[in-house]
Formats: structure tokens, C-alpha cells, sequence
């Protein structure tokens, strides 16, 4: 009896992923038979990958926000660094690779190495300090990624890659192509995300951060958030732990961001915006601190839900439903009197199952 | 164990008026010792001229009224203060130049008087985490659940549950540790203190808030864990019969000074300390 309770227990954590990756299964195999019985609109599959972008952008936020503790206002910034290298890495591969899965995947290492460099570069410095200076840091660079973005000029020839802050600075030749032109963004990119890729993105993100979480690096991560002056009398490095949570967090927004971008044929840097940082973050919030099912949900309905008001009566009121029902949610999830009615519910059903046992 | 290079011992000026280490201890060198301590808070002088030296394998008490400096001692030990004044060699080696990190890979372990446990992980896991530095599979390990993480975490457990069972708590260890009633908590603490391998443990109040029969226990607990690990404690504690039953050499500061140093029997003859704790009787 108590043998097998223990190993009930013991394998819980692991029950838990194999859910999330469960539901993140279903769904696509739901969505899949959906497109082939023709039951779902156009504009709704054309919502499909950047579903799974939200969706593995709200769980890598998690994991700093959620398990690592530390707030970071900044998500879209590694999005957009992953989102322009994955572009330019695609177009400057597309004479050499013609296989475009293969250049999807080559885009999103690039991407997610990328993001994670952006991660060290902005995790190092602030990470040493105790308090809110991540917040602030990660709004700046938010903004400064966005803004130099909105400048660069990146083309290719057959001589390489050309980086300017103008057209006419890049110097290239007949053949070559301007790939991101400063205000308008980049433009002529060939769409090679597919639904297939973002899932196994997700699938890859849950990965990463649920083994991670259960392992020898996710439990210093856990210890710091919870008592930060314990961890470091245990001989856990404060620096080197949350840095580590925040790089992997960093890499796979820029992977997301590369899957993100090469699903329009042009991006534009103010789409990564504050506004898309706080968007993630409301996932993350509403879905709850460190639950990464809760962000798996939230991010897919949440993101879907305003383009679903737009197809009915209602859209010209859509953002006034999608505001009332973030509050109602919000509500829902902290009021004691709602949680205790589904507490009760609980233990009734738990009663009962334990009723029918006997 | 310690990834500090072993340096030679520092040779300093002797310390004034030393404090006797045990009998059994006196041929090794001490494995904790303190010259001449000191730190300032702006202007205020928390401790001042701290001299202080621990066998390996000694108990020793460190008391005093309250605000005496006690635990300020303590985080100089941890290097949670730097100090302003003065050397801590650690088994000779000088921890000027650690941080806290570096102190407990080198050997020293804590416990806290206002308990610090990683409340929302399970017992196991707090011990573990005492463990940290003795498993060493790498973060892609434990993404990719390569063999090493399984290996390790096979080995980490059977330690864990180990350690657990010196206090008879193995059935806890899947319970969330801020769960545990407070007299499990302040056991848990020190067992998770313990699992880093440290040579020196410092108990900041273990005690505090136990009952007769609780602190009885905890009595035999403290020196069962020296006599099993061979290891040096140094306590804080108010209780004197826990203080006065167990430790081998006390010293009593006041104001942020040693006021008097010696064995159970000497300190609660002093002059000083008396006047410390019961103040100055009344002329005539």
C-alpha cells in the first residue's frame, strides 16, 4: 500500500507533463481533422501559427516570470531579434536550401541562438541586482531593439550580407535583394511556417521547461525564488541560476519569433511592441505563476478569442467583450468565494470517488 | 569538496588571552578562527575585536543577552557582512575574498534563526538542494534526462532519504516543507545545513520556541550529528540547559564584545557574566 502510494506520487510531476503534452497533441489532431472535414474558416487557420508562437512565448515567459520570480517586461524584444535573424537567415538560404522545412529549422536555431545572446547581454549586468531592475531593463530593451530595428537596413548578394542605415548604404548589386528596410519593416519574405513546425515548437518548449523545472538546475532556480538568502547558504549562485532561467527563456522566444516572422510575407518591427510584452504577460498572469498548462490555455484562447468577436455582430465592441472577460477571468480565478465553491466541488467528487471504492 | 586551492595557513599576530580548543582536538590546528572581528554598521560598532578559535570536532556555545551581536557573528562567519576588521580562517585558509556561495562550498553550513526553508518545494527537495554541489549533471542533462540525471538523482534521493532519517523524518519527505509543524522545520534545516558536507555547522537558536522534552531531544540529536559526521558546531543559543548540557566551550558576548570565554562551569561562575545577565548587585 504505502509502495504504491509513493510510487503514485513519485510519478506525478512526470503525469503532469505527459498531460500538457497530451492536450498539445489532441489539439493539433483536432485541428487537422477539422481542416480536412473543411469545418474551420479561413481566417481561423491562418490563426494557427501564431497560436503556437503565443503559446511558446507565454510558457518561456513563465519560466522567468512564474518559476524564476523575477519580472520581465520585455518578451517581445527577443521575439523580434528571432523574428528579423530568422528572416534574414531564410532569404539568405533560399538559393542554397530549396527544402523549406529544413530552412524553417535552420531560421529557428538561428533565431532562438540569437534571442539567447540578446538574453546574456541584457541578463548579465541586471541579474546581479536584487529588485525590480529586470522590469526596467527589459522595457528598455524592448524598446531600443524595436527602435534599432526600425533603422537597420539588411540586404544580400552573391557577396554576402550588407547591413546599413539606409537603402542606398547597402550597396548591392542587381541580383541582390534588400531583406528589412528600416521603417517598412521586412518585406517579400516566403512564408515557410507551418502548423506542423509550431507544434513541435510547443512541443520542444514544454520539453525544455518542464524537464528543466523537475531537474537539478530547475530546483536551485525554484529555492532562489522562494528564499533567496537560504539558497546562497546552500551554495547555489544566485547569478548563474536565475541567468540560466532567463537565457533559455530568451532563446526560445527568439525560436518563436523566427517561426513567428516567416508566417507573413513582411513583418514589422513595432508589432513586438510593449503591447505585445504585456499581452504575453496577461497569459502568463491569467493562465497562473508558474502553471504551464494555465499558459498553454490562456495564451490559445486569449489569442484567439478577438478574432473569433470579429466575425460575429458584435466586432465593433470586440476589444470592450475581450477587456470585460480578462476581468471576469481575473475575478473568477481570485475570488475566494468562486474558489471555494470549486474546492467543494472537488472534495464532493473526490467523497464520492472514495465512496464508490469502498 | 571545497574547489578553493588549499593555501597555507595565514600567519598573523597572535590573538590576546586565546580560548582553550578540547583535549582531543589540541594536536590538529582549529578548524575555525576568528582575529580580532569586527564590523560597523555607519557608526555603530556591532561587534568589535572578536577572537575566537573552534576544534574539529568541538560543540561550542556562543551567548548573550539580546542585540548582542550574535547573530551579526554568525553573517560574518556566512560573509552576509563583510567585516570591517579582522581575519576568519576557515581550516587555515582565509575567507577574505568569498562570498557566501564560496564560504558554504568551503565548508561552512548555517542554519537561521527566523527559519528560511524553501517553503513551496517538497522536504526531499530542500534536501537536495543542500546537495546541490555534490550532483553534478549539467543542465542539458536534465532536459534531455540523459543517464547521468538518472544516475545522480538516484544517488541524491537514497542521500536524501538518508539524512532524513536522522531525525526520523523520512515520511515527511514528500510533504510541502512549509507545511511541516515548526518543530519539523527547524529540524529540516539543519538537515538540509548538513547535507552540503559542511566542517563546521553553526545553529543559530535551535531551540527556540521547542518544548523541555523537544529541546531534550534536540540535546542528543546535536551530538549524536557531531559524533556521526565528525564535525564542529557552533551554536547561539538562550537556553542554558541545551547550552551549559552540550557545549564544550562557551563565549559570552555583550555589546558586541567577548566578555568571558571558558567551559560551562567557568562561565557560570563569572563575574561578568552574572553582571551581563542579572546586572550589578546593589552596593551595601
Amino acid at each position: 500500500m504505502s509502495l504504491k502510494q509513493s510510487g503514485r506520487r513519485l510519478s506525478k510531476q512526470s503525469l503532469n507533463g505527459f498531460i500538457n503534452y497530451g492536450i498539445v497533441i489532441v489539439a493539433y489532431l483536432v485541428v487537422q481533422l477539422m481542416i480536412s472535414q473543411g469545418l474551420m474558416s479561413n481566417s481561423l487557420q491562418s490563426l494557427l501559427v501564431p497560436v503556437c508562437c503565443y503559446v511558446v512565448m507565454a510558457v518561456s515567459l513563465n519560466l522567468v516570470v512564474g518559476v524564476s520570480g523575477e519580472l520581465s517586461l520585455g518578451h517581445a524584444g527577443f521575439m523580434s531579434l528571432g523574428a528579423f535573424s530568422g528572416i534574414i537567415v531564410s532569404v539568405t538560404l533560399q538559393s542554397v536550401i530549396d527544402l523549406a522545412p529544413l530552412r524553417l529549422f535552420i531560421s529557428m536555431v538561428v533565431g532562438a541562438l540569437v534571442g539567447g545572446i540578446g538574453g546574456v547581454i541584457v541578463g548579465v549586468p541586471v541579474l546581479r541586482l536584487r529588485g525590480d531592475y529586470l522590469a526596467i531593463v527589459t522595457l528598455a530593451f524592448g524598446e531600443i531593439i524595436k527602435n534599432v530595428i526600425m533603422v537597420l537596413y539588411v540586404g544580400v548578394d552573391e557577396n554576402g550580407l550588407h547591413f546599413a542605415t539606409s537603402e542606398a548604404g547597402l550597396n548591392l548589386t542587381e541580383a541582390g535583394t534588400a531583406i528589412v528596410k528600416g521603417p517598412m519593416g521586412a518585406v517579400g519574405v516566403v512564408k515557410v511556417s507551418t502548423f506542423t513546425a509550431g507544434i513541435l515548437l510547443v512541443l520542444f518548449t514544454l520539453l525544455i521547461v518542464q524537464n528543466m523545472v523537475h531537474s537539478r538546475s530547475g530546483r536551485a532556480i525554484l529555492a532562489l525564488r522562494d528564499n533567496r538568502i537560504a539558497a546562497e547558504s546552500v551554495g547555489i549562485s544566485v547569478t548563474k541560476y536565475k541567468l540560466m532561467a532567463f537565457v533559455t527563456s530568451a532563446a526560445l522566444a527568439g525560436a518563436a519569433g523566427a517561426l513567428f516572422g516567416l508566417n507573413y510575407s513582411s513583418t514589422l518591427a513595432s508589432r513586438f511592441d510593449f503591447n505585445t510584452s504585456i499581452l504575453i504577460l496577461v497569459f502568463v498572469v491569467l493562465g497562473g505563476l508558474g502553471n504551464i498548462r494555465g499558459s498553454i490555455i490562456a495564451a490559445a484562447l486569449l489569442y484567439i478569442l478577438p478574432e473569433m468577436l470579429r466575425n460575429f455582430d458584435v466586432s465593433k465592441y470586440r476589444m470592450l467583450i475581450y477587456a470585460i472577460i480578462l476581468i471576469l477571468v481575473m475575478l473568477a480565478t481570485n475570488n475566494p468565494t468562486i474558489r471555494n465553491f470549486f474546492l467543494q466541488l472537488r472534495q464532493q467528487a473526490q467523497e464520492r470517488k472514495g465512496g464508490q471504492a469502498q | 569538496m571545497s574547489t578553493q586551492p588549499r593555501r597555507e595557513p595565514t600567519r598573523l599576530v597572535p590573538v590576546p588571552n586565546p580560548n582553550k580548543i578540547p583535549e582531543r582536538d589540541v594536536d590538529k590546528s582549529p578548524i575555525l578562527e576568528c582575529r580580532h572581528l569586527g564590523i560597523d554598521f555607519g557608526g555603530l560598532t556591532a561587534v568589535k575585536d572578536f577572537n575566537m578559535a573552534i576544534g574539529r570536532t568541538e560543540i561550542a556555545g556562543l551567548i548573550g543577552p539580546n542585540g548582542a551581536g550574535k547573530t551579526t557573528v554568525f553573517n560574518l562567519l556566512t560573509k552576509v557582512y563583510q567585516p570591517t576588521r579582522g581575519t576568519i580562517l576557515l581550516d587555515g585558509m582565509d575567507t577574505n575574498s568569498m562570498n557566501t556561495v564560496q564560504v558554504n562550498k568551503a565548508g561552512i553550513a548555517r542554519t537561521f534563526q527566523n527559519i528560511r526553508l524553501f517553503d513551496n518545494l517538497t522536504v526531499e527537495d530542500n534536501v537536495k538542494l543542500g546537495l546541490h554541489n555534490h550532483i553534478s549533471y549539467g543542465m542539458w542533462s536534465g532536459i534531455f534526462r540523459l543517464p547521468s540525471y538518472w544516475r545522480e538523482e538516484k544517488v541524491a534521493h537514497d542521500r536524501a532519504m538518508e539524512l532524513l532519517s536522522i531525525f526520523d523524518m523520512g515520511y515527511l519527505a514528500k510533504f510541502k516543507a512549509g507545511s511541516l509543524p515548526y518543530g519539523a522545520q527547524r529540524k529540516l534545516e539543519i538537515v538540509r545545513a548538513l547535507a552540503t558536507n559542511p566542517s563546521l555547522l553553526l545553529l543559530d537558536e535551535p531551540a527556540a520556541g521547542m518544548n523541555p522534552s523537544e529541546t531534550a531531544e534536540l540535546m542528543d540529536n546535536i551530538v549524536k550529528i557531531r559524533d556521526m559526521f565528525g564535525i564542529a558546531i557552533l551554536l547561539i543559543e538562550h537556553d542554558m540547559n541545551l547550552v551549559m548540557g552540550i557545549c564544550e566551550g562557551i563565549a559570552v558576548l555583550n555589546f558586541g564584545q567577548i566578555i568571558a570565554k571558558g567551559t560551562p562551569d567557568e562561565i557560570k561562575n563569572d563575574p561578568a557574566v552574572i553582571e551581563a545577565y542579572l546586572g550589578k548587585k546593589k552596593e551595601g
